[in-house]
């Protein structure tokens, strides 16, 4: 048992020749561990490779003070491999050499496939193909569910619907309202700088109008939900599979669709549109800000004007944006955090897949309305 | 056994958290090449010790020195050495799932930026070997392992670079009777050939019988009790006495 604080301090690995009855002994001494040949360790490797040759030359480890694996792998190293002919080990050491003697190879990694380039364009088309059956079967389940909650409407989770409504609604006016006041004043400042040239200044009432209501708020709102709202959900049922609780919730028959999808796809098909009419009318207010700046357009004249310039099925187009975008956004949030695996990599991943693909699919679903309801509320 | 100096040395430590008082006045010295088991109830604040003795926590009051010098006041040559003089087994393995298996091993290696790949391979597959995990599992994730295992290589993690000083929290939790056998045996080995200082919290008996020097019984906000088995289990304690009561119950079962 070790006794001594100083002999604890790590001292430095190193030796020393001695010729005594015509014998060649290195001698080895101090500490042959991690901690003392850290620095050294390829000083003393080219210092000492040269005394291998010499098969005579006799080994004494018996001063060494304290070795480790380490030691024991630079020894064999320097020494190839091979035991020298002339080796003198204290007990112990030879105990510690015995058990760390032999290094088990370590795995030999599997060849390429000689068809990798195949299965790497294979393996995307097959995982979108996984996505694609992955979301249908989890609206199915929703349909089912929603089925078995008319049924039985005790079974409604009012909690977790209002929860999601309070957290992905309520918590997100300030930002949609902050993004949303900017890009109106821009828009504004700008268009009215080109209209003014032809001197059409009054038709930027038009302009916004249109713009805000029928694109611009919808996409404003969606994208920033995307990313606010479905990222945090992808998280949040990535890091319930992470620690079991999906599992826990599958033992105690409770549904993972019914508890933790719908609520939150009710819930922002709810808060969406809401959020959609918020955005647009703090845009359509900065917008007005701007024009009153820029073009001396008084805001009674544009709140008079608006609803002439802008037919109300744009109001309408709006909302309906909405409410699908919020719901498709929750749906595939919901999609990639159930597809999480319990490691922190995947969890990764996960949440950012589900915020590119949401704001990628929110934005075809703005393009699918536009050709749709290309002939509904312009005139 | 002698023993003169302290490896860790606690003193006066206090731990508050808002009302709720975990410590009080602990004064602790663990010393050179011992082993220390740290035992208690739950809520004792074993782990909340472990962590303030590791430095990802502070201590309310008083100080807590390891290889003679206090976490926050090392500089960074001192700290960067304490660390890589000790190793720490989580009591869930803390692996890194983005990383192998044999990658777990290798970053604290890798971490000292002198050793060469070869070396670190070498050194790898003998603590794998070590452990008990075959070279087929190297390139497994920690996902793909089973509790047993994963406590394994966490293990071989907290060996990989010989640490003089060895954290254990619960080692043997989640092990079947074997392993945990085999366990207490590769410790009772590396400490012949190391000087392995070793502090341990464990409810396990049969390891804390195999493997304890020292014996520290943390109840009622204190140390209540210090000293080795024999000596603790003379002792009158509501705690001491239902821990090592089960003991017995055991023992007339078989």
């Amino acid at each position: 048992m070790l006794t001594d604080a100083n002999n604890q301090k790590p001292t430095t690995a190193s030796y020393r020749i001695s010729n005594h009855n015509e014998s060649t002994c290195l001698i080895l001494t101090g500490d042959y561990t991690l901690v003392s040949l850290e620095r050294q360790i390829h000083l003393l490797t080219t210092e000492l490779v040269p005394y291998v040759k010499d098969s005579k030359i006799n080994w004494d480890l018996t001063e060494v003070r304290h070795i480790d694996a380490t030691g024991i792998v630079l020894l064999r190293k320097i020494w190839n491999g091979k035991r020298p002919e002339y080796l003198s080990l204290r007990p112990e050491q030879e105990k510690i050499f015995e058990r760390l003697g032999k290094i088990p190879a370590p795995p030999t990694t599997a060849p390429r496939d000689h068809l990798w380039p195949i299965i790497a364009m294979g393996k995307p088309s097959l995982l979108l193909w996984q996505h694609l059956t992955g979301i249908v079967i989890l609206i199915g389940q929703l349909f089912l569910d929603v089925i078995f909650l008319i049924k039985h409407p005790s079974h409604i989770p009012w909690r977790e619907i209002s929860a999601n409504l309070y957290r992905t609604g309520a918590q997100a006016l300030i930002i949609t309202a902050l993004v949303g006041f900017l890009i109106g004043i821009v828009l504004s400042y700008l268009s009215s700088e080109q209209l003014q040239m032809f001197g059409a200044d009054i038709f930027i009432i038009n302009i916004l109008g249109i713009s805000i209501i029928r694109e611009l708020g919808p996409m404003l709102a969606a994208i920033l939900v995307a990313g606010r709202s479905g990222s945090s959900m992808t998280a949040q049922l990535g890091v319930m599979r992470v620690t079991e609780e999906l599992d826990a919730l599958k033992v105690m028959g409770i549904s993972h669709s019914q508890r933790l999808v719908l609520p939150k796809v009710i819930g922002l098909g709810i808060a969406m549109p809401l959020l959609v009419l918020w955005t647009s009318a703090i845009a359509l207010i900065g917008g007005m800000l701007a024009a009153e700046i820029q073009l001396g357009l008084s805001y009674q004249y544009f709140l008079s004007a608006l609803p002439d310039a802008v037919p109300i099925a744009n109001l309408w187009l709006g909302l309906g944006k909405g409410v699908v975008s919020g719901m498709t956004i929750a749906l595939i949030a919901c999609h990639f955090g159930l597809r999480i695996k319990p490691n922190t990599e995947s969890l990764g991943k996960g949440t950012t897949r589900s915020v590119v693909t949401a704001i990628t699919v929110v934005i075809i679903i703005d393009a699918i309305f536009a050709i749709v309801f290309s002939d509904i509320g312009i005139m | 056994m002698t023993y003169k100096d302290c490896i860790i040395e606690i003193k006066g430590l206090h731990t508050q958290f808002g009302d709720h008082i975990v410590h009080r006045d602990i004064n602790l010295c663990v010393y050179y090449g011992e082993v220390l088991s740290l035992v208690g109830g739950s809520g004792s604040g074993k782990t909340t010790l472990l962590r303030q003795i590791l430095g990802l926590e502070e201590p309310t009051l008083g100080t807590v020195k390891t290889f003679g010098c206090a976490r926050n006041e090392c500089n960074y040559e001192q700290s960067k050495s304490l660390r890589n003089r000790s190793g720490v087994l989580f009591q869930n393995g803390a692996l890194f799932s983005a990383l192998t298996v044999f990658d777990n091993i290798a970053l604290p290696l890798r971490e000292l930026h002198t050793l060469d790949e070869s070396f670190i391979r070498d050194l790898v597959m003998l603590k794998l070997d070590m452990v008990a995990i075959s070279a087929q599992h190297a390139n497994k994730m920690p996902a793909d392992l089973s509790g047993g295992m994963v406590k394994r290589v966490a293990l071989a993690r907290a060996l990989a670079l010989d640490p003089e000083l060895l954290f254990l929290d619960e080692p043997t939790a989640g092990l079947d009777p074997h392993l945990s056998q085999s366990f207490v045996q590769l410790i009772k080995t590396l400490r012949t050939e190391m000087k392995l200082t070793i502090v341990m919290i464990t409810h396990d008996l049969d390891i804390l019988v195999a493997l304890s020097d020292r014996i520290a019984v943390l109840a009622e906000e204190q140390v209540a009790a210090i000293g080795n088995l024999q000596e603790i289990s003379n002792l009158h304690h509501p705690f001491i006495d239902s821990f090592f009561m089960g003991k017995k119950h055991d023992e007339t079962i078989q």
